[in-house]
């Protein structure tokens, strides 16, 4: 029993060291994910018919393919291009194209709750179409995109374990390390497992109080 | 040109693929004048007011605001301005107070400063009959006193023209006197009105003119006492007929 607790100890370093490295890859797959899907949603939403097609047909490629499949094809497949990629940003490359397909999907949703009515009496007090956007449409959106952004959140956040596999020294890659001298699988995958959790549920806590920050009756948390 | 008419709709046409919704629709509105459409439904009257604020692209034909032309203008959103537009639907922002509602064309769409802006929003909404609603969102607010909020958000813009269109269909029976007052009201302090409406006793007692439209054409306009005592044409008297049994006698 001493043996495990001292094990415990001694692995949190390393953990915390993968810990950060999971942080990073989610923090910039979520940055990459939100800028390239807003565009995206943009696209499909207010775009003519031909990038409405284009950025439709994108969002539908990205999400019949397997996460991983995507990941191995931008970690092998960018050097037979030849380009050479780093694990580490060929992870948020992979995992990144596969986040902006799901994030466009969540900003068209937002845009398109906002009703049709309030859209034809902000034109008709003579607000254009961009005035119309930021000021009617947006802070609309940003109310129920919060929900489904925490969803995407926490999947985007396990689903940097898959970095593990093109050798990424992520947090599942560093208890795996630990694993392979110590020979405690049980107590490893626990705490990695914990971490994880922790990532997780603070996080989505967090987000949830703003959303009753900006909560108006009407649209957001009350009327769930 | 004392007499010039405020608002000239000339030979309109519009048709949505394969169905002419508007088949040559002319008619003018004095400054000052209230207008009612009526007639079946589908028969493009919400088209008609559509087209004059440019919601709808029309075809051809001219509409103009004293000397401006809409169809060719370039910055509709000026002209837009000068247009109030109330609808069944109300189309209040949902994140944004009653009072907010009022202020953000002010505020946006003619830059005008917020206090000033609070002052105008506070005395639309008197005038549309809402005095504690400032602080409510559209969710706490009841179908009447949604519309009345849309109506005065409408005016704050000073608009020259106010259109209707069927603004108490979506209204419990009872809201529906509410909203219809109101309407008498800006009527009796000389509002310019084009009002599409089922409301019989409204047209009867406040309009100068009834337009009955049908299949996308004129069929007869004519003051309301001809109209409902003796219309011209057959197919007038017909829907009319029919109204007063789904609604009871206008106006009476």
């Amino acid at each position: 029993m001493d043996g495990r607790v001292e094990l415990i100890i001694n692995s949190i370093p390393a953990l915390l060291r993968g810990t950060i490295i999971t942080i990073q890859l989610t923090v910039l797959i979520l940055i990459f994910g939100l800028i390239l899907g807003l565009i995206l949603a943009f696209g499909e939403t207010y775009g003519n018919k031909l990038i409405q097609k284009l950025t439709a047909l994108y969002g539908k490629v990205i999400r019949s393919i397997p996460e991983l499949v995507l990941l191995l094809l931008v970690f092998y497949g960018l050097p037979n291009l030849g380009f050479r990629i780093r694990p580490f940003n060929a992870a948020v490359l992979g995992l990144g194209i596969r986040a902006s397909a799901y994030m466009a999907q969540i900003f068209r949703g937002t845009f398109k709750a906002v009703s049709s009515d309030q859209i034809t009496a902000a034109y008709s007090i003579g607000m254009g179409k961009y005035m119309t956007f930021i000021y009617v449409i947006f802070p609309q959106a940003i109310r129920s995109f919060i929900p489904p952004f925490a969803n995407e959140y926490a999947i985007i956040l396990k689903d940097t374990s898959l970095a593990y596999a093109i050798g990424v020294a992520e947090l599942l890659r560093q208890g795996q390390y630990i694993i392979a001298v110590e020979y405690d699988p049980l107590t490893i995958f626990l705490m990695i497992a914990a971490i994880y959790f922790i990532l997780t549920f603070g996080v989505t806590r967090l987000l949830k109080l703003v959303e009753f920050k900006l909560k108006v009756p009407g649209i957001g948390a009350e009327s769930r | 040109m004392k007499n010039k008419p405020l608002v000239q709709v000339k030979n309109l046409k519009k048709s949505f693929g394969d169905n002419l919704v508007l088949d040559g629709i002319s008619f003018s509105l004095n400054t000052g004048e209230n207008k009612v459409i009526i007639g079946p439904s589908g028969t493009g009257k919400s088209t008609v007011l559509n087209c004059i604020n440019r919601l709808i692209m029309p075809d051809s034909g001219e509409i103009w605001l004293e000397d401006k032309e809409i169809v060719t203008a370039e910055n509709i959103n000026k002209i837009r301005q000068e247009i109030g537009y109330v609808f069944q639907g109300f189309g209040l922002f949902h994140h944004l107070t009653a009072k907010k509602n009022v202020m953000l064309g002010l505020r946006k769409v003619k830059k005008i400063s917020k206090n000033e802006a609070e002052d105008i929003a506070r005395f639309e909404l008197n005038r549309v009959g809402l005095t504690d609603v400032d602080d409510s969102y559209p969710a706490q607010l009841s179908g009447g006193q949604k519309q009345r909020v849309a109506i005065a958000r409408a005016l704050a813009m000073q608009p020259k023209l106010m259109l209707f269109d069927e603004p108490t269909s979506a209204l419990d029976p009872e809201l529906i006197g509410e909203v219809l007052n109101v309407m008498k009201k800006l009527a009796e302090e000389g509002m310019t009105m084009l009002v599409v409406t089922h409301e019989m006793g409204f047209a009867r007692s406040v309009s100068d003119e009834i337009i009955f439209m049908e299949g996308g054409k004129i069929v007869e306009q004519n003051h309301p006492e001809v109209m409902f005592k003796g219309p011209e044409n057959e197919r007038t008297r017909q829907f009319l007929f029919k109204l007063d049994d789904l609604y009871g006698k206008g106006g009476e």
